[in-house]
């Protein structure tokens, strides 16, 4: 049991607070119902009124104080008082004075329950000591690319060291295989010879000392946590182990089979070649047609070989275009008579590589026009002809060409890898919203047992979790190297096509996630998005009836197992969203700062008249977005009903439904839960915390149908934080809907 | 002042980056010259492709922020030079007054009373504000500023009297801040290229907005909040053009390409068709740069009959007498020229690096105005190439490495 805290409740009168609200009663039901001394101020975030609470602090011991005021959303710096004194903020101000009737019953009930709650949330409230083991602070990166290369490069430099592990008996990846790449700055004109780059970057490797290079090398297993991961290589039959603290995935890319392109021509026809097997013959200086090997003199570059199709690869493969260009540019180099034709659908040189373009349209061999290929065949003299329509030449062209390439696309490296369980679900399970498989479960599993990359021993599955089209994701625009697995973050083609120069940047990155990791949870800290939070979830085991809930569900494959289905915590690995609290029907998983005690406690602080005319309702709102959208309709003045109390909760897939269960039995008339927008498009920053809430809300109809109660009492809405012009019509909605169906039978018992 | 880590711009670039490198455990200072934190993206109403609110994402970022001891910022301040090298370099900054100090609660008391409307900077002028206000509904930090210029100062002064917190000091004066830091990472971020350059565009018609301004005109928080009306009238606009490739990819004026007007346009056509059910979009294009995985957004949006897709670059735009216009292009894939009359005409303006017109004494500049990167000083997001959010984020957090590297020397 924990210490018993000594908590102090201020309250604040200021911004129209004490206008609205009789906040002398308040201070009157609390020190009665709480022995806690409950002190007025007209402007507590002044530095007179911080300084009183200061005083207090030092002078009483308060280990906790409430501060009723302003959202917990502003002035947080000015609410600080260090690490040990626990704040509890109640929003009277936007929650209360700003929303509704001054000096209304209606509005003193509202503010009374919500400084009741602050009050025993503070109390219940435990300091959280950090989870701290010895951890490692080198870094695995997977892959000798260039995105490989460059992390481990950066990495080293930063100070840290890296195991690199690369699969092929050399270092370089595909840029091994070509001849040229693009430039990398200003004036974005002029080709560098690709093994020089190459060269340089593999002896920059070599030569640094805090680079341990495994090439020819697989990985057998990952195992452990961020911080303590633990890493088996296998190399021609013999293994080795080593302790990593991150993990930078840069697998790269493989190219789409062509032989499924027979329509254009591929396999049918000796000259149509793909823009990998042009590469090889610049690199080596011939151009030669494959089926005589006569000289080639024409070109035609079909670009879009299979991308943005749906039949091949629906995306855009970002990098043919300019990889064309290039590659016609190298043609023009070898040999200053042949003529290349490059046939598009939209050219799309991005951003500053719009130079890049000018210098190819400069060049009077190389004919450039949109078009779409309707036939390719051999004419009698053994030439390819190209037929294309759709030109901007306002005809169709025919063009006679000795080589045909065709622009194939870049699929990721995980591509058709069985990487989760929730991907391909066992029979009779439900898949999820979110993910897209990026092949049928039939090819996945095909591949279950071999080909892996990783091998995690996760609970959830061997590697990276990936959404659409394979590629290990976050799906998050804000930050785009947030994966489902903590401490790996993947870079480079495994999870976007891109040119060589943006994997450098793109390696960078998350080169200095996996650094910042590796800092992070040797403080016992987590990452993103609720990053330093010490604070962990406790399982008290000893109740656990091995459900498996709380392991299939953590988004982040956090926790394993043993045998019997007992979940096996890995702290470094938690994100700190409470989704293994919200899913337990034992209620045995509970933070420090997050309890299920906590929030029962809370919710019976919560005020339940009897009679019609007072309902109450409870809303679970997403501290991320919807609460900040209650905020921001109080900043504009709008107003809803008075008989809701809003519960800030970390992720909306932190709510337990046996608080729903309680407050319905207790007498509450109505549930509201305010999540993010799930599915394909999700916007839960916890993946899937608003998808796992609305799943659960059919265990909760059967609580409802159990106690006797109308279904419609517990509703889930999916709120965006630009959404608060509909807050009222959201709150005020529910409450008609509530109304309509008539009071809870329970109140009163 | 003295920190590891100097940041020059407090947009999502700049946020990113400072946040991430004072979460790694570096002390950094964010030197932002708008009065809040957040740049361009706080005037967008939603993000392509999951079409999702960027004040989501600024709502983490901000928490983030709150909770880094190790990062100070400076809201109303610009770098005006840079000396030294990596490791040591003094930079000197001068700070605006605000006017209104930290004592501001964001109560409001203050707008109430202010007799002076002006412009509203936010919204590029399409609606007015008080002197003294509150910059957008999520503005961090959360309290108001006082334009200047608008100001009447100290004749005026009801909002003095008005604040309970006294909070409002007409007295301040301007402030050279001098900061010593190991390595600078530039977010300096873009401008929306001056439309009124583009003259064969009627760029002064109030029909002919621009791409950012149709981003204001959707917004809850907008002039119009939110409703999509044309700015001479406020009629429900049914015919939209779009003239894409606005000043970009042309010689005259913004020579590259700027990565993100194609996608922007798409998401516009999205605004447009959910709120106006009969309305047809057509969009003027040279090529639909809609790369990766963003060819699904593309998908969805070409998915709508009543969005029309034109490939052909806008040669002119005349006023049709109505408050309507006529569009002249030639559609490259069928041969013809195109006149088409139509209720408003977004142009798809370019990004133009900030430093392109607002140059940085001590950096080092491309021809089109984008920082160089060179040792500790790391260019990130537009201020070196123009990008879209995530790759800007991406390039962001890689600039955070870059600047350790000088840091751990």
């Amino acid at each position: 049991m924990a210490e018993e805290k000594k908590v102090a409740v201020y309250i604040c009168k200021g911004c129209g607070i004490g206008d609205a609200i009789d906040v002398e009663k308040i201070k009157e039901a609390v020190e009665n119902e709480y022995k806690v001394p409950v002190k007025i101020h007209d402007a507590l975030c002044g530095s007179d009124g911080v300084n009183l609470i200061k005083n207090d602090i030092s002078s009483e011991g308060l280990t906790a104080v409430v501060i009723a005021a302003c959202s917990p959303r502003v002035k947080k710096e000015v609410f600080d008082f260090g690490e040990n004194v626990f704040v509890e903020r109640v929003n009277l101000r936007e929650g209360v004075a700003w929303t509704h009737e001054p000096n209304d019953e209606n509005t003193q009930m509202m503010a009374e329950d919500y400084v009741k709650m602050g009050v025993v949330k503070a109390q219940k409230a435990e300091f959280p000591e950090p989870y701290i083991e010895e951890t490692s602070k080198d870094i695995l990166v997977v892959g000798g690319g260039v995105t490989g290369l460059t992390a481990a490069i950066e990495i080293a430099k930063a100070g840290y060291n890296v195991y690199l592990v690369e699969k092929e008996p050399e270092l370089g990846g595909w840029v091994r295989k070509f001849a040229k790449i693009l430039p990398g700055k200003q004036p974005y004109r002029e080709l560098k010879d690709a093994s020089a780059y190459l060269e340089e970057k593999v002896k920059e490797v070599e030569s640094n000392s805090r680079i341990k290079i495994y090439t020819s090398t697989k990985i057998k297993s990952i195992s452990g946590q961020p911080g303590m991961f633990d890493v088996i290589v296998s190399k021609n039959g013999s293994e080795e182990q080593f302790r990593v603290g991150a993990i930078v995935v840069a697998t790269g890319w493989k190219p789409y089979d062509a032989s499924k392109l027979e329509n254009l021509g591929y396999g049918k026809f000796a000259n149509v070649i793909t823009n990998i097997e042009l590469e090889q013959m610049l690199k080596e200086g011939k151009l030669t047609r494959p089926s005589d090997g006569k000289p080639v003199k024409n070109v035609a570059f079909i670009l879009c070989a299979g991308q943005r199709d749906p039949e091949h690869i629906p995306y855009c493969s970002t990098v043919c275009c300019l990889t064309s260009l290039k590659e016609a540019l190298c043609i023009r180099e070898l040999d200053k008579d042949a003529n290349v034709y490059i046939f598009y659908r939209d050219m799309r040189t991005v951003g500053i590589y719009e130079e890049f373009y000018k210098r190819a349209q400069e060049d009077e061999g190389i004919f450039l026009t949109k078009g779409e290929v309707k036939g390719i065949y051999e004419d009698e003299y053994g030439d390819l002809v190209v037929e294309v329509t759709n030109t901007l030449l306002g005809e169709d062209v025919k063009v006679r060409a000795d080589l045909v390439v065709l622009a194939t696309g870049m699929l990721s490296s995980m591509y058709g890898l069985y990487t989760t369980k929730e991907e391909y679900p066992e029979e009779g399970e439900p898949p999820y919203k979110h993910i897209k498989p990026a092949v049928p479960k039939e090819v996945a599993f095909a591949n279950k047992d071999k080909e892996w990359i990783l091998n995690l021993q996760y609970r959830q599955g061997p590697e990276l979790p990936t959404l659409r089209y394979g590629m290990p994701d976050s799906h998050y625009i804000c930050f785009p190297y947030e994966s489902r697995r903590t401490g790996i973050y993947a870079a480079g083609c495994v999870r976007a096509p891109m040119t060589v120069r943006d994997c450098e940047i793109d390696a960078r990155g998350a080169a200095l996630k996996a650094i910042q990791c590796v800092e992070l949870v040797a403080q016992g800290k987590t990452t993103f998005p609720r990053t330093g939070d010490i604070d962990y979830p406790n399982f008290f085991l000893q109740r656990c009836t091995q459900c498996k809930r709380c392991t299939e569900e953590c988004p982040f494959g956090a926790l394993d197992e043993d045998e019997k289905g007992t979940p096996q915590p890995n702290p470094l690995r938690c994100r700190r969203c409470g989704i293994c609290f919200g899913a337990c029907p034992e209620k045995i998983i509970s933070f420090k700062q997050y309890s299920v005690d906590m929030i029962s406690s809370m919710l019976k602080a919560v005020s339940v008249p009897e009679g019609e005319d007072k309902p109450r309702i409870i809303v679970f709102a997403c501290e991320n977005d919807a609460y900040p959208a209650i905020d921001m309709a109080a900043k504009n003045g709008l107003k809803f009903n008075p008989f809701v109390r809003i519960i800030p909760v970390r992720c909306l897939g932190s709510v337990n439904v046996v608080f729903i269960a309680d407050s319905l039995s207790r007498g509450i008339d109505g549930i509201l839960l305010l999540g993010c927008k799930f599915g394909e498009d999700y916007q839960c920053h916890f993946i899937r915390g608003s998808e796992l809430a609305n799943r659960r809300m059919e265990n909760v109809q059967e609580t409802l149908q159990r106690l006797f109660l109308e279904p419609e009492r517990v509703k889930l809405l999916e709120v965006e934080i630009s959404d608060w012009p509909k807050i009222p019509e959201i709150l005020d909605g529910f409450v008609e809907e509530i109304k309509k169906i008539g009071p809870n039978p329970y109140k009163g018992f | 002042m003295e920190a590891d880590i100097l940041v020059i711009g407090g947009g999502i670039s700049g946020l990113t980056a400072a946040i991430e490198a004072a979460e790694t455990g570096y002390s950094v200072i964010l030197v932002e010259k708008n009065p809040y934190l957040g740049g361009r993206v706080t005037q967008l109403t939603r993000y392509f492709p999951k079409i999702c609110p960027p004040y989501c994402g600024l709502e983490i970022l901000i928490k983030r922020l709150q909770n880094c001891k190790n990062l100070k910022y400076i809201t109303m301040a610009e770098v005006k030079s840079v000396s030294g090298s990596a490791g040591n370099f003094t930079v000197k900054v001068e700070k605006k007054p605000r006017f209104v100090t930290d004592a501001c609660t964001a109560c409001g008391a203050c707008v109430e009373v202010c007799p002076v409307e002006m412009p509203n900077p936010f919204n590029f002028g399409m609606d007015k504000c008080k002197a003294i206000y509150f910059p957008h509904e999520m503005a961090y930090p959360p309290i108001y500023v006082i334009d200047a210029e608008a100001c009447k100062g100290k004749e005026c002064a009801q909002c003095v009297s008005a604040c309970k917190y006294n909070a409002i000091d007409l007295d301040m004066k301007p402030e050279e801040i001098t900061i010593n830091a190991k390595a600078i990472i530039v977010a300096t971020g873009w401008n929306p290229y001056d439309k009124s350059k583009l003259t064969n565009l009627l760029p002064d018609h109030p029909n002919v907005i621009t791409n950012m301004m149709m981003e204001r005109l959707a917004s809850p928080n907008g002039p119009t909040k939110g409703k999509i009306v044309r700015p001479s009238d406020g009629k429900e606009p049914k015919t939209i053009a779009f003239v894409q490739c606005a000043g970009s990819r042309d010689e005259n004026h913004l020579p590259f390409c700027s990565a993100v007007c194609c996608l922007a346009s798409m998401k516009h056509a999205l605004y447009i068709r959910e709120q106006i059910p009969d309305a047809k979009v057509y969009i003027f294009y040279i090529d639909l740069r809609a790369y990766g995985r963003y060819e699904d957004f593309f998908q969805k949006v070409a998915s709508d009959e009543n969005v029309q897709f034109i490939k052909g670059k806008v040669a002119k735009i005349e006023d049709a007498g109505n408050g309507n216009l006529i569009v002249h292009a030639e559609d490259t894939s069928t041969g013809k020229k195109v006149s088409m009359e139509v209720e408003m005409v977004v142009l798809a303006t370019g990004m133009q690096p900030s430093t392109a017109v607002q140059k940085i004494e001590g950096l080092e500049y491309d021809e089109f105005g984008f920082v160089v990167e060179k040792e500790g000083i790391i260019p990130c997001g537009v201020a070196r190439k123009p990008a879209d959010v995530a790759t800007s984020n991406q390039d962001a957090t890689g600039a955070v490495l870059k600047a350790i590297q000088v840091i751990r020397g």
